[in-house]
């Protein structure tokens, strides 16, 4: 195996999710590396939630295959694939809102411990839970606000919590459906630092509208329009490529 | 903000010291009561721990179960065929056999509904009930629509439950118990879990919850809880018919869940005394004309339910500690 491969934790191969006669991903094939961040970009109504809703198993491929860490799990539920290492984050913020930002990062650690259905152990009390959701809590940035009910907390606070809730389930693979959505310049750029930060320990996909993050952020570039890929590569070759500023980036770019 | 999924948790001092005066009312109220209030309040309790078992569902994990009484009955149908014409069992190997009986077949019924969602799960659980509820009423052999006597009170050996007193204050053990059990339950890993799978199941599954296992172990877990009501109900009784796991049986202790206020088992009990209590109130209530607002009970209780709904969408208790929390902002 070479080196390259050894460090593919994720790969989907050739995979298509038709609805009736629309094909909303055609034949897309996306492979995720440990330490790279490989961003998806395309106009609206291109096929990139879609495409991260096959690879965490809330859609099923109509045809095609995905593998984690060499393991297939095409067709698996999205519990079983979490469990495999893969943490997610949403295009809509999807977290538990009644909760405080610490408990919601909580329970997304408890997910990860055998015996956590214990029924009469305090759950704000196993170790190894609060260790993991304390990490996660310090790596996104949040540790001064995890006493406040997430329902209460900003935009931008709320996308770090899905990032924060997604890292307390100790993911090998991270993909992230608009992290920066919405945010302010200043969280903006946190979140940037934050996902640069991650990249190490990570293969991640990202995927993104903000132009500016794409090209600060990826390493790896795929172009959708219409639900297929047109381009695929380094961010500089795809940037390059006429098709590619023909159907999304436009002449000023 | 959303708070639409938000419940009271976390019970306020006030009304852990009003919840503490009640425990104390009930510990005193046999020696002052008279035989058949003993009784009356026995019933209550038993109640009670019926609608905290459905609350562990309904208030907890967001399923709506319109056939959990079908658990209650099954428990009290097992002390009766447990129990010979001529001579009392012991309850030591009764109740848990009883309990373990609704445990079963919610553990057998929930493996096909807890794979359902909102409505086609309030469907299915009353469907698999009736079923229950027919199988019991066509059958002589198991009782008919007559039901079946229960004639000897179960054997404790260490007490006498043919003694009023004595069976008020087991079942009073009873409630303390199975509130205790789950007040701790709601703040484990498991709880956390149910009370995750109620506000975003969709998410629990993405962070790798088998939200089915939960679901099924939680409605395994209150099907054995209403067992234990169940069984108690048979006992004091001494009589079960097929009522006990009809389509009415489950509605009230929806409407007792609801009217105390969710989630937190505390309102579960004020709902249940407070619903038995109304209930004996409204129907003793005059004719007026021609009309007689006693026995429409139904239309009145219904009035009462909307009303609470409405104005008090937390429940009885939901509003004390609205109430309360008012006074002490006041004289702060």
């Amino acid at each position: 195996m070479s080196d390259t491969a050894s460090q593919t934790l994720l790969s989907a191969k050739n995979i298509t999710k038709r609805f009736g006669g629309l094909a909303a991903v055609n034949d897309v094939s996306v492979d995720l590396w440990r330490g790279k961040i490989h961003a998806v970009i395309g106009t609206n109504g291109a096929g990139k939630s879609t495409l991260t809703n096959l690879l965490s198993g809330d859609l099923q491929p109509t045809s095609g295959s995905v593998t984690m860490g060499g393991k297939d799990v095409t067709g698996w539920k999205p519990e079983n694939i979490s469990r495999t290492g893969l943490g997610r984050s949403y295009q809509k913020t999807n977290i538990f809102l009644p909760l405080t930002v610490r408990e919601n990062v909580r329970l997304a650690a408890q997910s990860r411990t055998p015996n956590a259905h214990r029924w009469l152990k305090l759950a704000a009390s196993v170790a190894e839970v609060n260790e993991r959701a304390n990490r996660a809590l310090e790596q996104s940035g949040l540790q001064d606000r995890q006493h406040v009910v997430a329902g209460a907390t900003s935009h931008g606070e709320q996308r770090q919590l899905e990032i924060a809730m997604a890292l307390a389930t100790d993911p090998q693979v991270l993909l992230l459906d608009e992290p920066l959505a919405g945010m302010g310049v200043a969280e903006a750029e946190r979140m940037i630092q934050l996902l640069l930060a991650l990249k190490k320990d990570h293969a991640m996909m990202l995927v993104e509208h903000d132009m500016d993050a794409v090209f600060t952020l990826a390493d790896h570039l795929t172009v959708m329009v219409n639900g297929q890929t047109i381009a695929s590569g380094l961010p500089a070759d795809v940037r390059a490529d006429p098709q590619v500023q023909l159907a999304y980036l436009g002449e000023d770019h | 903000m959303s708070t639409a999924k938000a419940n009271l948790e976390i019970l306020p001092r006030s009304v852990q010291v009003a919840l503490g005066l009640c425990l104390a009312a009930l510990l005193v109220f046999p020696f002052v009561g008279t035989e058949f209030y003993t009784q009356m309040v026995t019933r209550m309790m038993i109640l009670a721990i019926f609608a905290m078992s459905l609350d562990l569902l309904q208030g907890v994990t967001g399923l709506v179960s319109l056939g959990h009484a079908a658990y209650f009955g099954l428990a009290g149908y097992a002390l009766a065929f447990l129990t010979p014409q001529d001579a009392a069992v012991s309850l030591w190997w009764t109740l848990p056999l009883a309990v373990l009986a609704s445990a079963l077949a919610a553990l057998v019924i929930g493996f096909f509904v807890v794979r359902t969602h909102g409505i086609y799960f309030i469907m299915v659980t009353m469907a698999f009930a009736q079923m229950v509820f027919y199988l019991f009423f066509d059958n002589k052999v198991l009782g008919g629509s007559d039901g079946l006597y229960i004639n000897f009170k179960p054997n404790a050996g260490l007490f006498d439950l043919d003694n009023k007193q004595v069976f008020y204050f087991f079942t009073l053990a009873c409630l303390v118990a199975v509130y205790a059990f789950l007040r701790k339950l709601l703040w484990s890993p498991f709880g956390r879990a149910l009370s995750g799978i109620r506000i975003n199941e969709h998410r629990m599954r993405a962070m790798g919850f088998g939200v089915f296992n939960y679901k099924l172990a939680a409605f395994t877990l209150a099907g054995a809880l209403a067992g234990l009501a169940g069984y108690l109900w048979g006992a004091i009784g001494g009589f079960v018919n097929p009522e006990l796991m009809g389509f009415h049986m489950s509605a009230h202790a929806i409407m007792m869940v609801i009217l105390g206020g969710m989630g937190n088992f505390a309102g579960a009990i004020v709902g249940a005394f407070a619903f038995e209590y109304l209930l004996h109130l409204f129907k003793d209530l005059p004719k007026i004309g021609a009309y007689d607002i006693g026995k429409h009970w139904q239309l009145t209780m219904g009035t009462f339910i909307v009303l609470v709904v409405v104005f008090a969408p937390r429940g009885l208790l939901g509003l004390a500690e609205k109430l309360f929390a008012k006074k002490e902002k006041n004289s702060e």
